[in-house]
């Protein structure tokens, strides 16, 4: 186990534990930077979809893995900022002024949604948010002229100080605009965990009760969180509707909110890492899938006849098997993994056991 | 002019008189506690205090403010901090971070400076830091510094509780029952720390607590309550030999 | 008469809310956990029952394949609970709901696999008989549905609120540590009643299926029983019926008086309209956290 002996504060205040895991992180920004050199086209879009997600993810983990709050209703957020993107360019705003604006744009709804929200505990804010998604497939509908309704919209290249970025002409530019946001969300998000901000966040989560004793204002504190978590999935469903081309109102249905909510469950609430974890897991799910099915029918000589719903089946036994075994979800397994090698032979197996809460009513009567 | 001043102070729920008619101040610098039978409305008196109850009738001032005014996460910025009965520490984070969400009063930076992390978030980081490890040294919690709440032995986050509310930088702290679920030699560490949070912090100190050797060790006065109203009101000495107290609550208890 | 046709038809629409709302307030009032695949056991139901009764299938007798399906139903339900749920046993309500919203997938993808994709009607005694009422033609099924729901809630509520089981069952949900101090048996109180959330899910499927058509998506209904279920306060029984039925006649009302595209718009929006200004439901429970 390597042991960092501390003797500046500032240890504990940067990102990044010693010199080993900054060398590590970059070598992870770097080999991934270079994935248009190392990948064909094809899993250059998987991977840049993959990371879409991730950013979608660090959005709802905000909200729901920080603040506490669960939101089945994101798929709303993605679609708004998708359009905001794409009737702000339509418009003949620039691209760098559209793109940071849908986002902004959309974190103001966030805020919009959650003053009426903001008395909602659990259930209910999820129930809320769920109606939330549902109606906004029937807005985009009745909202035709601004949305295209049911023809929908479509999405070329956008142009870059001359540079053209095209999901399908230019794959890697694209790639690295959607790493560059996912890197800057990254970096944001880091820095608000170690600024009181952050922490008023997980103050909120873990007890409403006395984050209020030590002067966090709820409300507030709640609003700032959907504001920055409606933000980032804005921009995330933006980058989501030039990665597809062209969208309509059934692109955000209500079970792309519950996917996004599984994806950051498994990847494991309440870490950044577990976005991305999630992400690579929903991202590559249909090919492994995909490729399992033609292995399966090239062995048997079945047929390779898609199966519907078998993504979402498969899908929701991974999330099944990771609630009961592994709740603090892939990150967390991997926490225990790591430590199991760096304590060799010392590990016990309760090192990680989590006090049980036992359930009290919040009902009078 | 007393630090805390209940004035007439009345909470019913329902038809249930919570808290009736209840007059108290608590003076600058001393140690107060709240003694009492279960159900007498200790505990209330604190949640008005933090303000998640609103009186019936009455008035509540602290430091020359009315407390009535403010809304619950403003009394905290007044400079009250308070620990819980059943303890309420923020169970996935580590006890560095529970300290640091007490330094949240202090908070000078805004959401953009925080994001980038400008030498401002930074400046006040490396204080709020400062502060904190202040505390830590002053309870001995050094040992669990980086540790998550969640592993935590009871007696301890009894103690990490404490340090958050010291970490606010509070005029008054509030105990509720800083002593309950405590073994013999952590009371009587209770007890030590109390003393010098009063000395050597010079914060005034407004506990509840069941335990009378603790009680009489480190208050100056004690208010007996029992249904909602003051029974007795004066030194530990004078309490413990009021009849009324004598026959509502240590006849029964002993 | 019009009208009152279409008020008819939604209430047979609403009762099957109803039942499926119900379903959820019995597992919520007993154990505070909500099972978002209460929709699923619906169309599982419905299922079931088609398995045994059509003539595509086994071919059983439809009076001989009620009680065998609604059986099954229950079991599935106490094996949910007794295989998966009761592992959960201390975790937030949140991981229990995104669990049950899991378990709907997985019970669709299921379905999907042994039954298919094609909308199937249940075979039924009731089948295209009417009673007419008045100048009003009713179809036999919707008559059984209103029937089947009104006792079916009158007999849980007073289940409820006059045997000592049901009282335990209360008592278990409001605080599960003090009910298990005092000798209620809490887990074997929450594997009974997740068995008789799958019956009460059974019924509706039968109901359902004998109506109209079932296919694997129609577990989605349970989101919009979901939302009947938290417009009559979520924890009442009368209350989930109530809200199954506003919801049921509010959608073809809606579609008829405001446009085609409201009658899927109006449940949410009474829904969101509920959770804001009357967040307890409209038959509501008080709600204060106690420090």
């Amino acid at each position: 186990m390597r042991i960092v002996f501390k003797t500046n504060y500032m240890q504990d205040i940067r990102p990044w534990k010693d010199g080993y895991q900054l060398t590590l992180y970059l070598i992870l920004l770097v080999v991934v930077a270079a994935a248009p050199w190392l990948l064909d086209d094809f899993y250059l879009g998987e991977l840049t979809n993959v990371l879409i997600w991730a950013i979608a993810g660090l959005g709802l983990m905000v909200l729901t893995g920080h603040t506490g709050q669960v939101s089945l209703g994101h798929a709303a957020f993605l679609a708004f900022g998708c359009y905001a993107n794409v009737i702000l360019l339509e418009a003949g705003v620039p691209f760098l002024i559209a793109f940071p604006l849908a986002g902004i744009l959309t974190g103001i709804a966030g805020v919009t949604v959650a003053i009426p929200a903001l008395r909602l505990h659990g259930i209910y804010l999820a129930i809320f948010t769920m109606a939330l998604s549902i109606l906004m497939d029937d807005v985009i509908v009745l909202a035709e002229p601004i949305t295209g309704g049911v023809g929908g919209k479509f999405i070329g290249g956008v142009d870059i100080f001359g540079l053209t970025i095209d999901r399908w002409g230019t794959p890697a530019p694209f790639f690295w605009l959607v790493l560059a946001v996912a890197f800057l969300v990254t970096l944001g998000y880091i820095n608000l965990l170690r600024a009181p901000l952050g922490r008023s966040f997980i103050a909120v989560r873990d007890s409403e009760v006395s984050a209020q004793a030590m002067g966090v204002d709820i409300a507030r504190t709640k609003m700032i969180s959907f504001a920055l978590s409606c933000a980032v999935t804005g921009w995330a469903g933006a980058l989501m509707g030039m990665y597809a081309g062209a969208f309509n109102n059934e692109t955000f249905s209500v079970l792309i909110s519950i996917q996004l909510l599984m994806m950051i469950v498994i990847g494991g609430l309440g870490s950044i890492h577990g976005a991305f974890l999630g992400a690579i897991v929903i991202g590559f799910l249909p090919q492994f899938l995909s490729i399992s099915k033609e292995y399966v029918g090239a062995l048997f000589g079945g047929s390779t006849v898609a199966i519907p719903g078998l993504e979402f089946g498969i899908f929701g036994m991974i999330l099944i098997g990771f609630i009961l075994f592994e709740p603090m979800g892939m990150y967390g397994r991997w926490l225990k993994i790591r430590t199991w090698f760096e304590l060799f032979p010392f590990y016990r197996k309760d090192m990680f056991k989590r006090q049980k809460s036992y359930l009290k009513t919040e009902r009078l009567r | 002019m007393s630090l805390l001043a209940f004035e007439n102070v009345t909470l019913k729920f329902g038809g249930l008189t919570a808290v009736n008619d209840l007059s108290f101040s608590v003076e600058e610098g001393e140690v107060f506690a709240i003694v009492g039978p279960n159900g007498a409305g200790k505990s209330t008196v604190f949640n008005l205090i933090s303000r998640f109850y609103d009186p019936f009738a009455g008035s509540i001032r602290f430091d020359g403010h009315d407390l009535l005014q403010v809304k619950p996460s403003g009394v905290a910025t007044y400079g009250v901090a308070r620990t819980f009965q059943n303890i309420e520490l923020f169970e996935h984070a580590t006890v560095l971070q529970n300290l640091l969400v007490g330094r949240h009063r202090h908070r000078k930076t805004n959401l953009l400076s925080e994001v980038l992390f400008l030498p401002s978030a930074r400046r006040q980081e490396l204080e709020n830091r400062e502060k904190v490890e202040e505390i830590i040294d002053f309870l001995d919690l050094q040992a669990y510094r980086d540790k998550m709440i969640s592993g935590l032995p009871y007696g301890v986050r009894k103690v990490v509780e404490v340090a958050r509310a010291l970490a606010t930088d509070p005029k008054l702290l509030l105990l509720d029952e800083p002593a309950s679920g405590l073994s013999v030699e952590e009371t009587t560490d209770m007890r030590w720390w109390i003393d010098d949070i009063r000395r050597q912090m010079g914060i005034t100190v407004l506990m509840v607590e069941h335990d009378m050797g603790l009680v009489s060790g480190v208050s100056d006065r004690v208010l007996a309550m029992a249904d909602g109203a003051m029974l007795a009101l004066g030194t530990p000495a004078q309490v413990q030999s009021h009849p009324a107290v004598v026959e509502a609550y240590l006849g029964k208890a002993s | 008469m019009d009208n009152a046709q279409l008020l008819i038809s939604g209430l047979a629409n609403g009762c099957v809310y109803g039942l499926i709302a119900l379903g959820f307030v019995l597992i919520y009032k007993a154990t505070e956990a909500v099972n978002f695949a209460q929709g699923d056991f619906m169309m599982l139901g419905a299922f079931v029952t088609i398995g045994l009764t059509n003539t595509e299938y086994m071919g059983l007798p439809f009076w001989l394949a009620l009680p065998i399906s609604l059986g099954i139903m229950g079991a599935l339900g106490y094996l949910v609970d007794r295989l998966i749920i009761r592992r959960l046993f201390g975790e937030s309500q949140t991981a229990v709901v995104i669990l049950t919203i899991a378990l709907g997938f997985v019970i669709r993808f299921v379905a999907g696999l042994i039954w298919g994709h094609e909308p199937q009607t249940l075979q039924n005694p009731l089948a295209g008989k009417e009673v007419r009422f008045g100048g009003l033609v009713l179809g036999m099924e919707d008559v059984a549905v209103i029937i089947v729901t009104i006792l079916l809630t009158w007999g849980l509520y007073l289940f409820f609120s006059r045997t000592k089981l049901g009282l335990a069952m209360q008592g278990a949900s409001q605080n599960q540590l003090a009910a298990y101090y005092m000798g209620v048996p809490v887990k074997r109180v929450q594997g009974f009643i997740w068995g008789l959330a799958g019956v009460v899910a059974g019924i509706a499927g039968i109901l359902f299926a004998a109506k109209g058509s079932v296919d694997p998506t129609t577990g989605l209904l349970g989101i919009k029983a979901f939302a009947a279920a938290v417009i009559g306060g979520f924890g009442s029984l009368p209350g989930a019926l109530a809200g199954g039925l506003i919801v049921g006649v509010i959608e073809p009302f809606a579609s008829r008086y405001i446009a085609a595209g409201y009658s899927q718009i109006a449940p949410y929006a009474l829904l969101l309209a509920v959770l804001i200004f009357r967040p307890n439901g409209l038959f509501s429970q008080v709600r204060i956290k106690k420090v």
